[in-house]
């Protein structure tokens, strides 16, 4: 639906040139929620401005829906970007106007006729969940409730693509999640495809179908979030899954447990998918005469279902726990024995 | 009573000249908001990193803006004659007064709305953007309504300022209450007929200053 191909753009001041964003390709499938992580002056809040040329791309093009946004003239371009909603880490509502009149501004833009604006503005409060609140000004609702009002805003004109420059950054921890919520339900609802920036990995875990994780301007890793997340490839992504599995920074703590002898190995397991809802434990408790010690362990879920860790002693004799460790393996969960760094 | 304090007063005398300060003042009102917010807007948006980025545009109005800011308003009076005659057709009464007030006050009040119009949010003017609003929508349905009070608040101060210039203005043959003031109050040594056009113009500019308070207060929802 949205193909980005070396996509670049370079800062040119008279001291320094700066890369916000280097030769980045994308493809980005119609109705999915592609994130796009990267820790600040990565060059994401560039990126999402290339997509909609509100920042004028050096090289590349991007490509929605078969038109090449990069090529087109002033006054196409503004047509096209009524159908490109955007969400922004301040809200930015205009505050000399109230709810109902900031969700109508957009279809004012568009030139929807007055009867109709009120129409579609109700149905879009109610979409949100800010029935009520039509006449209250920006200043009177709270941080969760403008984003509501900033997403209403972003969706009059029925976008083909929504873009989230940090939508959720602004916002404590429990209204992010109301708001990530309000997302799903609006992707799932309308289909719509949505690219959301964001330099939290709990936000692309809870919402997100496939990730880029950039940094200096180029996207470093990209794929499905689950694989990403199992197996990060580059060490910024390491460190971003890090961020979200406190576990991974206790290894140390394991350290104990991990020896030489034969007849005992650490064991760290990730589920993924299905699998981390079975019951391997208990299956492998019951068919091999090993001991199992469960250390510590995690579950976290993601729009691809779940995924957890699980760290584990076994005691037994040492073929023995080759074999446990081989079952384990052709149950399709990831494996990975731990031994003294 | 009021004559006992004020003997040299004629009421009606007083009366036209108070009327006379009023039309002045609101018409050259009028002229200044007009003018300034243009030039303001001109200023604002051909800086740098705005819509209309102009470095030339925008040092021309900037100049222009500074001149006509720097020169005395009683030496702009003089120097704007021949195009008052040209334009009014005379260089004498209050309507005489308005092209000079109007020149002196809007370049002043340009770069108060030069001002306000930089206090808006950046962020908003790129949603608007992002929205696909031509550059008319932004300057009507965005900045201007996004700084409306500073808008209002900057023209209650350059109404009052304009006030003061009236009563110049008058001294040289506008009439009103500088006119008054001076001709006869000053030059036939009637100090009640001062007092009592100084009260006057003491009064117009708390009405102005209170009307503005109003407005600016009851527009700003932030």
């Amino acid at each position: 639906m949205i193909q980005i191909k070396n996509l670049s753009k370079l800062y040119q001041t008279k001291k320094q040139q700066v890369q916000a964003v280097d030769n980045v390709s994308l493809n980005i499938e119609q109705g999915e929620i592609f994130g796009v992580i990267g820790y600040s002056g990565a060059g994401k809040s560039t990126f999402v401005r290339l997509i909609n040329r509100l920042e004028e791309p050096t090289d590349g093009s991007v490509v929605i829906q078969d038109k090449d946004i990069t090529k087109m003239p002033g006054n196409q371009l503004r047509k096209k970007r009524q159908k490109i909603g955007m969400i922004f880490q301040h809200f930015n509502l205009l505050w000399s106007r109230t709810v109902l009149e900031n969700i109508a501004f957009p279809l004012e833009i568009a030139g929807v006729p007055k009867e109709k604006r009120k129409e579609k503005v109700l149905e879009l409060i109610n979409l949100v969940g800010l029935s009520g609140k039509e006449n209250a000004y920006p200043s009177q609702l709270s941080g969760g409730q403008k984003q509501r009002v900033g997403i209403a805003r972003a969706l009059a004109n029925d976008p083909e693509v929504l873009l989230c420059d940090e939508a959720t950054s602004a916002l404590d921890p429990e209204t992010t999640d109301d708001i990530l919520d309000l997302l799903v339900s609006i992707n799932k609802k309308l289909g719509l495809t949505i690219i959301l920036i964001t330099h939290e990995m709990h936000v692309i875990q809870k919402i997100c179908h496939r990730v880029a994780v950039m940094e200096n301007g180029k996207v470093v890793e990209t794929g499905d979030v689950l694989d990403v997340f199992v197996k990060p490839q580059s060490k910024t992504t390491k460190r971003f899954v890090q961020q979200l599995n406190p576990l991974e920074h206790e290894r140390d703590k394991l350290a104990e447990f991990i020896n030489d002898r034969e007849d005992s190995e650490v064991v760290k397991l990730h589920f993924i998918g299905k699998s981390a809802k079975r019951a391997l434990i208990s299956e492998v408790a019951k068919t091999f005469d090993v001991e199992i010690n469960i250390l510590q362990g995690s579950i976290a879920p993601t729009q691809e279902g779940a995924y957890g860790t699980l760290f584990i002693e076994i005691n037994g004799e040492k073929e023995l726990l080759q074999k446990t460790i081989e079952f384990m393996e052709n149950t399709g969960v990831e494996v990975e024995v731990l031994k003294d760094a | 009573m009021l004559e006992e304090l004020f003997p040299n007063v004629i009421a009606e005398d007083l009366w036209i000249a108070t009327l006379e300060t009023f039309y002045m003042t609101s018409i050259a009102i009028l002229g200044t908001l007009i003018f300034g917010i243009l030039l303001g807007l001109l200023l604002f948006l051909t800086d740098s990193g705005n819509l209309w980025e102009n470095r030339f545009v925008n040092f021309i109005t900037a100049t222009v803006v500074n001149v006509f800011r720097a020169i005395p308003f009683i030496i702009l009076i003089l120097l704007l004659f021949p195009f008052t005659d040209f334009l009014i057709g005379t260089i004498r009464g209050w309507k005489a007064a308005l092209p000079a007030l109007i020149v002196g006050a809007a370049p002043f009040y340009a770069r108060l709305v030069e001002i306000g119009l930089k206090e808006v949010d950046k962020g908003v003017v790129e949603a608007s953007k992002a929205m696909g609003a031509r550059i008319h929508t932004i300057i009507f349905k965005v900045l201007l309504p996004e700084s409306m009070p500073a808008l209002i608040s900057g023209l209650t101060v350059t109404a009052i300022a304009l006030i003061g210039y009236t009563a110049m203005a008058g001294v040289i043959g506008a009439g009103g209450l500088g006119n008054l003031a001076y001709l006869q109050g000053f030059q036939r040594r009637d100090f009640d007929v001062v007092l009592a056009c100084t009260i006057l113009i003491i009064i117009i500019v708390f009405i102005f200053q209170f009307i503005g308070d109003l407005l600016s207060k009851a527009i700003d929802k932030r």
